[in-house]
Formats: structure tokens, C-alpha cells, sequence
């Protein structure tokens, strides 16, 4: 019953998506309301089934209907009740249901906010959005029917990928994919301005406040997956430029670059075609990005299908890129700077940098991620190019990023004198400077360390230093140092929104810095009660434990942990043994410290639990990575803020 | 119009993109060649269920059909064990020796395995998993088929069926020694 219903709505949802789209394209052709109305009930329609989709796959999976292929492929009888609704977004069907539904609630937020604000841009926006979501419901209908009958009814289930049996599984892709389908807003007002002709001033600053949102949901979901990779993969690191995190992260990257250059639009009326281009190339990465994951056309981690769907979302993708860029080059008389560039050294100057330099690290992620693509269709080997190419070529580039991200807040626009260049960054670069030459002096060796440190230093003096001075003039006005900060924190929330953001960066630059630099490991066997030393602890191995779980076998290994000066700590890293899975899956177990995390994976071990090999990792200043991240959603929480009044 | 060369550029720049990616349709990225073909087979020796030792430095002159495998490898382990079976038969009088090697496995679960399917070929298990180390052995099972010579000439991901066993081994057999 569940397979019919479902494809039924599904069917349902798309038949209304084709129509509101099409309703509201007439109506802003025609002027017409009625169309207009009618292509909004639509976007409440396609809401409503696509939430009775979920409904009935979340029935589905709660009742183990295994008549219903995708719920039989996803959970047997054994999987937790917790996985099993998390599981609904397991895997490719399930996951672009949930992708329809994150941009079918994005639809009716627009609906809702700029019905009666934005007569002429709203009708073409409401178009576009259906647009798209009618591609998603067409994925669902044709090439991957998340409700596929499945016939003979098979007794149990095959169960879910054991990797996915995690808490970040409900996290992860949910903020994932809210940053993914967000993009989708901004895409559509860029689309809608050009094709009214109104590529002014209005929809530059929604179409911003939509891609904070977004951004911040895609940090959000980049740093939840980087943890989730960090304590459930069991290699101890946190990214690992695998296709799948390069492609989340290039249009985080673009995306990164429009918030600045829209700045320069909004001050001097420049950029206005590169704007609206790297809205459209935030867009066109998500689908990339949507398209690489599903297409099974690059190995990954992460790929979890192949199949037709590839196909459906390459000439999508097609169409888009095609389209939009067809559609800005059409318009591109109107998109002349209206501002002139007055001097290199200039705030706009900084900007023009720091996006050049974003888009930059997103071309050689790009460039890096579809190398094995390129080489094939060239010299016909298949050639990865791995973590050293990726570290090589981004290093310099972040690192001249940092550096841009203390200049450019501050120096001055159009031109800045020698006066304000002294008055804003003298400090701050002596500040830097003298921090790295003291950790010479205390024996860090590490170039890319030191050079990071300082510009963090650097960085964090020029925001203290702004953030020191406004404090400071609200005080003439009587405020306490609480009150003051607080008051300029609300009021010019977007700037200071900013620097918090840019700090959490630093934060977590320096997390990756020290990880990278000062992380050991080491690999042993061990026999019952003997000891391996690594970085001032002592591990000790303790015996083997093998347990049966309600969905998989696991051997657990037992591990005291010390240091001489804490106490004793016993840590447990296991093997998983699922019986759908070719290769055990690695527990592992750690214990998290602000300067260090101490981090086992048990590898093979004796039959008699006699010996067991065991690797050892002191990851150093790791968590810095999650307190950096948590600075900077909360950073961006603010920016996103409705202003309370422009900035003076 | 200065920028009327742009009205075509633009979009035309992302043609090439999309047709890099769609050659990627013709491509299939789990083929990844392993390094090991076309070089000795690493040696090993091990003590089998049974308790004889084995090695395979003293199977040279023979071909030799390496398949690691784990009782808890549901299901291809268990599709293909009784193909191993039959190809031991058929073969163990030609110049063919078939040689298990369980992985990351319990004892009491893998002796049942090979209770289960009657294994009469040579089985061991791997014991600090330094075998499955050495041939690059990713997910069980996996086959390595070793020419007389004791070089690795073919790989097998995922389960083997007989046809693809009797066509590798026939393939080796023919060949000088």
C-alpha cells in the first residue's frame, strides 16, 4: 500500500510543481493575480505531499515494511529505533526526498516574505524555485523512486550503512542540505533580477541575507561532517579533500566570495556582473556537488549509487549554467560598475583580492577533484591527485586569505592614506611579529606554524583594536564596558557578526595549523598487560571482549590510559562486525582534551585476545577545530540578525 | 558594443566542463588496477585449521588460487564457497592448488564456515592479519590467482563463480612453466 500512495504523491507533487511554475512565469508575464495565487497554492501543495512522502517513509521505516525497496536496503529488524528514521535520508532516495522538502519549506518562506513586499521580482522567483523542485520531484519519479515496490517480500531487511549509525547522521545532512537548498534563494532573485531588469540595488542586499543563511547552514554542515569524519572514521582526521567534502566545500567557497564583493556593490556600485556570476556558480557547484555524490563518476568515500540519476543531473546542471550564464551575458550592458577603482591600496582593492583568492582555492579544488576525469579523458590513466596537491596549492592561498581577513575590514575605502594605515595595522603587525619571533625563541620550528600564528595575531589585533576604539566612543555616551559592547554588537550586527566569524576562522586556523604540525601516532602490537609510550602517556592493553549488538558483533579492546599526572583512564576502541558489510567497521574510542586528544583504533587482534595491534594517536589542538566552528555559527547567527539600523 | 564577444563567452565557458563531466559516464571509477598483478605473490606461511603448516613458497611450480575470506562476509563469502569447493575438485589433480586465507575472523565461527560448505582445500587463518596486508586486501573476498611462477596474475573483487575460476586457472595452465 505505502509504494502506491507514495508514488502517487510524488507524482502528485511534481504535476503541481510543473504547474506552479509555469502559473507563476504567466503571471509575470501577464500581470495576471489569479495565476499568481494559483502558482502559490501549488508551492503549498508540493509541500504538503512531499511532507506526506516523508510521512509515509518515516510509517514505512517505524513498521519495517520491507515491501518497500528502499526501507528493505536501509534497516533490517536489528537496526536502533533512532537509526531507523535517521536512516530515511540514508541514501540516495531518501536523501533527495529530504533535499525536496529543505527547498519546498524554503518556497513557502519566500512565499510568505515576499509576496506583498516584491511585486515584480516575487512572481519570477516563486517560477524558478518550482523549477526546481519539480527536477527534484522528477529525480523521485524516474530515476530514483524512493518508494520502488520491492517483490518477493524479503524477511528482513538488508540493514543500513553501519557508518551511518552515528548522531551526526541527524545533523550532518540536515545542515548540509538546508546550506545546499538555500542557495536555491538567492539563485532565483539573481535569476528573477536579471530577467526584469532590475538588477539595482534591492535584491543585491535579500539576495545576501539569504546567502548568510545558507552559508551558515553549509559551515555548519562542513564542520559537523568534518567531527563526524574525526570520531567515527577512525583515521583520526577531520578532512581529508575527499571528492565528496570538496565539493560542500567549493560552493562554500564562492559563496564566501560573494558575501565580500557584495559589499563593494552595495558601497560603490562595482561588480555587479562578477555578483551575480558567482551566485549563479555557488548554485551550479550545490547541483556539482549534488552530481558528483550521485553520479558514481568519481570515487569516494561518500559515493554511495550509481546509475541513470547521473545523467538526469548533468542535463540539469546543463540547463542551469547554461541558462543563467546565457541570461547574465544577455544583460551584461546593464551590468556596467557604476564606481571606478581609485587605488590599489583600498578597502575595495582588499576585496577584489580576497575574491579573487576564494575563487581561486574553489578553481583548484575544482581542478583537483576532477583530475582523475581529466587525466582519463587526456593521457586515458586514471591519476588522483591527493591531499599533498590540495595542501600545496591552498596553504599559500588561506594564508594570504588570513592576511587579507585583518587588512580588509579596516583600511579605508576608495583610497587610504599613510595616516590610516599606521593608525589601524602598525600595531597589530608588531603584535604579530614579536608573538612568532617569541615561539622561535621557545623552539617551534615549524615555518607554516609560525607564519600562521602570526598572522592570527595579527588578524585578532586589528579586530580587538576596531572592536576597542567603537567600544570606547559608545562609552562617551555613558555606557558601561557590558552595555557598550553589547549595544554595538546588535546595532552594527553584520560588521560585528563579521569579526566573529573571522575569528572563529582563526581559531580555527589555528587548530589546523597545530594538528597538522604537531600530531604523533604510532602503531603496535601489543600483548596483554604490556605498554606502548607516545607523548608523555602511557597506553596499556587490558584484554579483549567480544559482544553480540542488536544489528552487529563487536569485539571491544580495553586500554588504560595515563599520563603520570591525571589518573587512570580506560579507553574501549572495538571492531564492528555487520554481517551486509565486506570489512569490520572501526569504534573508536578517545578522550577529547582542549591542547590534546588522545585517540585509539584498534586494529587486528589474536583470536585468544592474547595480542592486539592498536593505533595511537595525539591529535594536538583539534578540538580547537569544534570550539572555532562554534564561534563561528555563532558569528554568522548574528550577521543573519534584521539590522537595527544601517551602519553609520 | 565592447562587450558583445562576452554575450557568448560567458556561457560557452562552461561547456567544456559539462562535457569533461559527462565523459564520465563512459568511465568506471571502482576499476582501479591493483599494483601487485605481474609481481610475485608476497610469501607466507601458516598453520592451517587442520594444523599442518603451509607455505607458499613451497607451492612454486603449481597455480595457485588465493581467496581470503571471513565467516561474517554475508553473503559473498557464502555465494562463492561452494564454487571454491568445485573448483578444488575439478582442478586439484592439475597442477592447481586452492588455498584459503580467513580474515579478521573468530576461530569457533570460521571452523563452522568451513564445516557449513565442507571445505577439503587448504584453509588458514591470518593470524596478526599480515597476509591481507601484503596482497593489499581491501573487503573479503577477494582472489589472487598465482601463475607457476609465483607472480600474481589476476584479481578477483567480490564473489567468483566457476566460470571465472575455471577460465583464470585454464588461462595460467596453458602457460609454459
Amino acid at each position: 500500500m505505502i509504494p502506491e500512495l507514495g508514488y502517487g504523491a510524488t507524482v502528485a507533487a511534481l504535476a503541481l510543481a510543473v504547474w506552479g511554475a509555469v502559473a507563476a512565469a504567466g503571471a509575470a508575464r501577464t500581470g495576471r493575480t489569479d495565476l499568481l495565487r494559483s502558482g502559490e497554492r501549488a508551492a503549498v501543495g508540493v509541500w504538503v505531499l512531499i511532507t506526506a512522502c516523508i510521512a509515509l517513509m518515516l510509517y514505512a521505516f517505524l513498521t519495517f515494511d520491507f515491501s518497500v525497496r528502499y526501507v528493505a536496503f536501509n534497516t533490517n529488524r536489528g537496526t536502533p529505533f533512532y537509526y531507523r528514521i535517521t536512516a530515511l535520508w540514508g541514501a540516495l532516495e531518501g536523501s533527495i526526498v529530504l533535499w525536496s522538502w529543505l527547498l519546498s519549506i524554503y518556497a513557502l518562506i519566500v512565499v510568505g516574505q515576499y509576496r506583498r513586499r516584491q511585486p515584480e521580482l516575487y512572481p519570477w522567483v516563486l517560477s524558478v524555485m518550482l523549477g526546481v523542485l519539480a527536477f527534484f520531484l522528477l529525480v523521485m519519479t524516474v530515476p530514483a523512486p524512493p518508494f520502488e515496490r520491492l517483490s518477493p517480500i524479503p524477511p528482513d531487511g538488508r540493514g543500513l550503512n553501519p557508518l551511518l549509525e552515528d548522531s551526526g547522521m541527524i545533523t550532518h545532512p540536515v545542515a548540509l542540505y538546508l546550506g545546499f537548498t538555500g542557495f536555491t534563494v538567492p539563485f532565483a532573485f539573481a535569476v528573477a533580477a536579471l530577467i526584469v531588469r532590475r538588477t539595482g540595488e534591492e535584491w543585491i542586499t535579500i539576495t545576501r541575507r539569504w546567502t548568510i543563511i545558507a552559508w551558515y547552514f553549509l559551515s555548519l554542515g562542513l564542520l559537523i561532517g568534518g567531527w563526524w569524519s574525526y570520531h567515527v572514521l577512525g583515521w583520526g582526521g577531520y578532512w581529508a579533500w575527499d571528492p565528496v567534502e570538496n565539493a560542500a566545500f567549493m560552493p562554500w567557497l564562492t559563496a564566501t566570495a560573494f558575501l565580500h564583493s557584495v559589499m563593494i556593490q552595495e558601497r560603490r556600485h562595482m561588480l555587479k556582473l562578477w555578483n551575480l556570476g558567482l551566485i549563479f556558480l555557488t548554485f551550479g557547484l550545490t547541483l556539482f556537488g549534488t552530481f558528483l555524490t550521485r553520479s558514481g563518476i568519481i570515487g569516494s568515500v561518500h559515493s554511495f549509487t550509481q546509475g541513470s540519476i547521473g545523467v538526469f543531473f548533468l542535463a540539469f546542471l546543463a540547463l542551469v549554467l547554461l541558462g543563467s550564464f546565457s541570461l547574465l551575458a544577455s544583460r551584461v550592458d546593464r551590468l556596467r560598475a557604476e564606481g571606478v577603482l581609485d587605488s590599489v591600496v583600498s578597502r575595495e582593492s582588499m576585496f577584489l583580492l580576497n575574491n579573487l583568492f576564494l575563487v581561486a582555492a574553489a578553481f583548484t579544488v575544482f581542478f583537483g577533484t576532477v583530475f582523475p576525469l581529466l587525466s582519463e579523458a587526456v593521457r586515458g590513466v586514471k591519476v588522483s591527485v591527493g591531499a599533498p596537491f590540495f595542501n600545496l596549492v591552498n596553504i599559500p592561498i588561506f594564508l594570504a586569505l588570513l592576511f587579507l581577513m585583518g587588512v580588509g575590514p579596516l583600511i579605508a575605502w576608495r583610497r587610504a592614506s599613510a595616516e590610516n594605515l599606521k593608525r589601524n595595522f602598525l600595531k597589530p603587525v608588531l603584535a604579530g611579529v614579536v608573538v612568532a619571533a617569541i615561539m622561535r625563541g621557545l623552539g617551534v620550528g615549524n615555518a607554516l606554524v609560525l607564519t600562521a600564528m602570526a598572522l592570527v595575531v595579527f588578524v585578532a589585533g586589528t579586530i580587538s583594536l576596531d572592536l576597542f576604539r567603537a567600544v570606547r566612543t559608545r562609552r562617551r555616551n555613558g555606557d558601561g564596558w557590558a552595555a557598550a559592547t553589547l549595544g554595538l554588537l546588535l546595532r552594527q550586527n553584520r560588521r560585528y557578526g563579521g569579526f566573529i566569524v573571522h575569528l572563529g576562522i582563526l581559531v580555527i586556523a589555528l587548530g589546523v595549523a597545530g594538528s597538522q604540525a604537531w600530531s604523533v601516532q604510532t602503531e603496535v602490537t601489543l600483548q596483554k598487560g604490556q605498554t606502548v609510550d607516545l607523548g608523555g602517556y602511557h597506553v596499556r592493553f587490558d584484554g579483549l571482549e567480544a559482544t553480540e549488538e542488536s544489528n552487529h558483533a563487536k569485539v571491544t579492546g580495553a586500554f588504560t590510559l595515563s599520563n603520570g599526572r591525571r589518573g587512570e583512564t580506560v579507553l574501549l576502541p572495538g571492531r564492528k562486525f555487520y554481517p551486509q558489510e565486506q570489512t569490520p567497521i572501526a569504534a573508536v574510542d578517545y578522550r577529547l582534551g582542549f591542547l590534546e586528544d588522545v585517540y585509539l583504533v584498534l586494529g587486528d587482534f589474536s583470536r585468544d585476545g592474547s595480542q592486539a595491534t592498536v593505533k595511537l594517536q595525539i591529535n594536538r589542538m583539534v578540538s580547537w577545530l569544534w570550539i572555532g566552528g562554534l564561534v563561528l555559527t555563532l558569528g554568522a547567527a548574528l550577521a543573519i540578525l534584521p539590522e537595527a539600523r544601517r551602519p553609520a | 558594443m565592447r562587450a558583445s564577444w562576452l554575450r557568448w563567452a560567458i556561457p560557452a565557458a562552461v561547456v567544456p566542463v559539462l562535457m569533461l563531466l559527462a565523459y564520465g559516464f563512459k568511465t568506471n571509477p571502482r576499476e582501479i588496477p591493483s599494483p601487485l598483478l605481474d609481481r610475485p605473490a608476497a610469501a607466507f606461511t601458516v598453520t592451517t585449521f587442520a594444523g599442518s603448516p603451509l607455505s607458499l613458497e613451497g607451492l612454486r611450480g603449481k597455480v595457485v588460487m588465493l581467496n581470503f575470506w571471513a565467516s561474517w562476509c554475508r553473503p559473498a563469502c557464502y555465494e562463492e564457497a561452494p564454487a571454491l569447493e568445485r573448483t578444488w575438485r575439478e582442478y586439484k589433480d592439475k597442477g592447481v592448488v586452492v588455498v584459503g586465507i580467513d580474515i579478521q575472523d573468530r576461530d569457533e565461527a570460521a571452523r563452522a564456515f568451513l564445516a557449513e560448505f565442507g571445505h577439503s582445500f587448504p584453509n588458514a587463518p591470518d593470524p596478526a592479519g599480515r597476509i591481507a596486508v601484503d596482497y593489499g586486501v581491501y573487503g573479503v573476498p577477494e582472489t589472487f590467482f598465482i601463475d607457476r611462477n609465483g607472480r600474481v596474475r589476476f584479481k578477483q573483487v567480490g564473489a567468483l563463480t566457476d566460470e571465472l575460476a575455471r577460465q583464470r586457472l585454464d588461462t595460467l595452465l596453458k602457460e609454459p612453466s
